[in-house]
């Protein structure tokens, strides 16, 4: 067990490296000389040499590459070219609402999701099948930020239920916190509720077709235990892993989602970015966001170990 | 519970409807018609697919006016009889600007699929067929899927020219992953199937073996695979261009056409309603397609998915 974690920790160091090696190589061939900018436009070419070579920007691609690589472990990632400040910095003041954002989706999602899914698949063929499954392919073919206009328009601007717009810092309290979230989350949450409910659906169509949940139905077990019980623990695998790989849904949906909702987050900071070609902070962000969907994958994997007893390495 | 007994013979209802010996097989209906009743998914993707490919290239005819036309004298005028989906904040209308806008994002999507599905192919034969590529090959791959597919074309996009072509190729690169993994998942069953042995014993080349039993066994998943990258690159797209990585301002894309309307959203919502109904028609319709092929190419895919 020990070893199989430790295994499969070790798996991922190649693909970080390849993800560090393709983010670096984004800043490497950026349009732009850095020691030009930075020298200013009245400096004369002797001058912009020099800042290059005081910032050892003229030496190999491997020998740049190792030393970005090693003050990405120390954990800085380079100052934005805009403001001047560390790239870590700058993540780290917006992270907060952005995290709340992932995680609220992910929970209302989960919350959501399996159970349609599990009902889906009960009553496969039904017309309540078909509409869930039917809603779930609308929720693949409207961008997010559409949604997220809906609802705003919706629920806040027309019924005023909820804030249209903003963040307030869990710090402010947990209601203000959540208030704010909901819209934002449903938005998000859309794409991502209709992938985990149609996997939840196809694998316990699956599973309810085994012996075993035949036998749980023939010695007279109740059937929501049957359902939730027995078949959905034997789905599970399958339906994490896809909770894991929508993560890059969530990551990509939540820059758009932020804008929707004026919400002061990593979104917010990714477009500002992307406006003022700020490319160490992209490459930061970039780079972030990718470790970090790597890290929950690893997670997921390790959690497989746990839910199915079968899985043995 | 009178009567436990079994009833006697002569009491049992004596017409019982006569079944003939052998049931009248169920004829299938011939022709376009049945196969639309047998796979409605399908026919209902294709048919409103044709109906949104026909409004994009019959533009032109269909009185819109030119999509660039500016007129600030006239601008966010809602929807009427002379403007029909009313006039974005620059006195554009925006009925024309859907209709072309429709072209930009049907083209980002087939371009986008077929180019994605080409690459993943040569990229999955090889991996799978060539042993020691496979390792590296995708070891690359894991490291590009680790990467948000948004995120990685927002990072391409930076570093390039707005352009149509630098969408089409950022989104084709975040997508090649995927097929990629998917072919070789083919090509590695393949391998092991005893017909393939049988061709590899009796004299084949690879290439033969290739062309002759590889390829055909992946042209069914991979068209299905096409038509959801389709969809989600016309998806990707308007994220894009919403966010300003995309599609230069001055073509009328639906992403743009959105984003044009992001500020005026709460006093005119129908600069981004008229374009994200078009928009979420035309993906459904590629992504009911989808369904409706993987359904008719693969029962047992559709089983799983």
């Amino acid at each position: 067990m020990l070893g199989y974690i430790l295994k499969r920790v070790l798996a991922t160091i190649p693909v970080m490296v390849f993800v560090a090696l393709f983010v670096f190589s984004l800043l490497y061939i950026a349009p732009g000389d850095p020691a030009a900018v930075i020298a200013g436009d009245q400096a004369s070419p002797e001058d912009v040499e020099k800042i290059r070579k005081s910032l050892g920007l003229d030496r190999p691609f491997i020998a740049r590459f190792a030393e970005w690589s090693g003050q990405i472990l120390r954990g800085d990632l380079g100052r934005s070219i805009f403001t001047g400040l560390p790239v870590a910095e700058l993540i780290a003041q917006r992270i907060e609402p952005t995290v709340s954002l992932m995680i609220v989706t992910l929970l209302l999602s989960v919350i959501v999701a399996i159970p349609i899914g599990v009902v889906a698949a009960w009553m496969s063929g039904t017309w309540l099948d078909r509409s869930f499954m039917g809603l779930a392919v609308l929720g693949f073919s409207i961008p997010v930020f559409v949604v997220g206009y809906l609802l705003a328009y919706v629920f806040a601007l027309q019924l005023d239920w909820l804030p249209v717009q903003g963040y307030t810092p869990i710090s402010k309290g947990f209601w203000p916190w959540l208030e704010n979230l909901i819209l934002p989350a449903i938005a998000l949450g859309f794409v991502y509720i209709a992938l985990i409910a149609r996997i939840t659906r196809a694998t316990m169509l699956e599973v309810l077709s085994q012996d075993y949940v035949r036998t749980a139905r023939a010695k007279g077990l109740a059937e929501g235990g049957v359902l939730f019980l027995h078949a959905l623990k034997n789905a599970a695998v399958p339906i994490i892993t896809v909770i894991g790989i929508g993560v890059a849904l969530l990551i990509g949906g939540a820059v758009v989602t932020e804008s929707v909702f004026a919400i002061p987050g990593l979104g917010r900071l990714t477009i500002d970015a992307i406006v003022r070609r700020d490319y160490p902070l992209i490459q930061g962000i970039v780079l972030m966001f990718s470790f970090v969907y790597v890290l929950v994958n690893l997670a997921v994997d390790l959690i497989y170990t746990l839910v199915d007893p079968r899985i043995r390495y | 519970m009178t009567d436990v007994l079994p009833r006697p013979l002569d009491v049992l209802p004596a017409a019982a409807p006569q079944l003939p010996d052998i049931l009248p097989p169920v004829k299938p209906r011939k022709g376009l018609w049945g196969f639309m009743l047998r796979h409605p998914t399908l026919a209902i993707g294709a048919v409103l697919l044709a109906i949104v490919v026909v409004l994009a290239v019959f533009a032109p005819l269909l009185g819109t006016v030119d999509p660039t036309a500016l007129a600030p004298a006239k601008r966010t005028r809602e929807p009427s009889a002379l403007y029909w989906f009313g006039t974005d904040a620059f006195g554009r209308d925006i009925y024309s600007r859907v209709l072309y806008g429709l072209r930009v994002s049907l083209l980002v999507g087939f371009l986008t699929a077929i180019l994605a599905s080409v690459a993943g192919l040569l990229i999955g034969i090889v991996s799978g067929y060539v042993r020691a590529l496979d390792a590296i090959v995708m070891r690359m791959m894991d490291g590009l899927m680790s990467i948000p597919p948004i995120l990685l074309a927002v990072a391409l996009m930076a570093l390039t020219r707005a352009s149509v072509e630098n969408v089409i190729m950022a989104i084709t690169i975040a997508e090649i992953p995927r097929v990629s993994r998917l072919v070789r998942g083919v090509v590695l069953s393949l391998r092991e199937q005893p017909y393939v042995d049988g061709a590899i014993a009796a004299g084949s080349t690879t290439t033969r073996v290739i062309f002759k039993h590889i390829l055909p066994n992946t042209v069914a998943p991979l068209t299905v695979q096409a038509t959801y990258i389709c969809g989600s690159a016309m998806i990707t797209e308007s994220i894009l261009s919403f966010i300003g990585a995309g599609t230069p301002p001055i073509i009328p894309s639906l992403g743009n056409i959105m984003a044009d309307g992001r500020t005026l959203w709460q006093v005119k919502p129908y600069i981004i309603l008229f374009p994200a109904i078009f928009l979420s028609i035309t993906v459904l319709a590629v992504n009911l397609l989808g369904d409706g092929l993987r359904d008719a190419l693969d029962p047992r895919l559709a089983k799983r998915i």
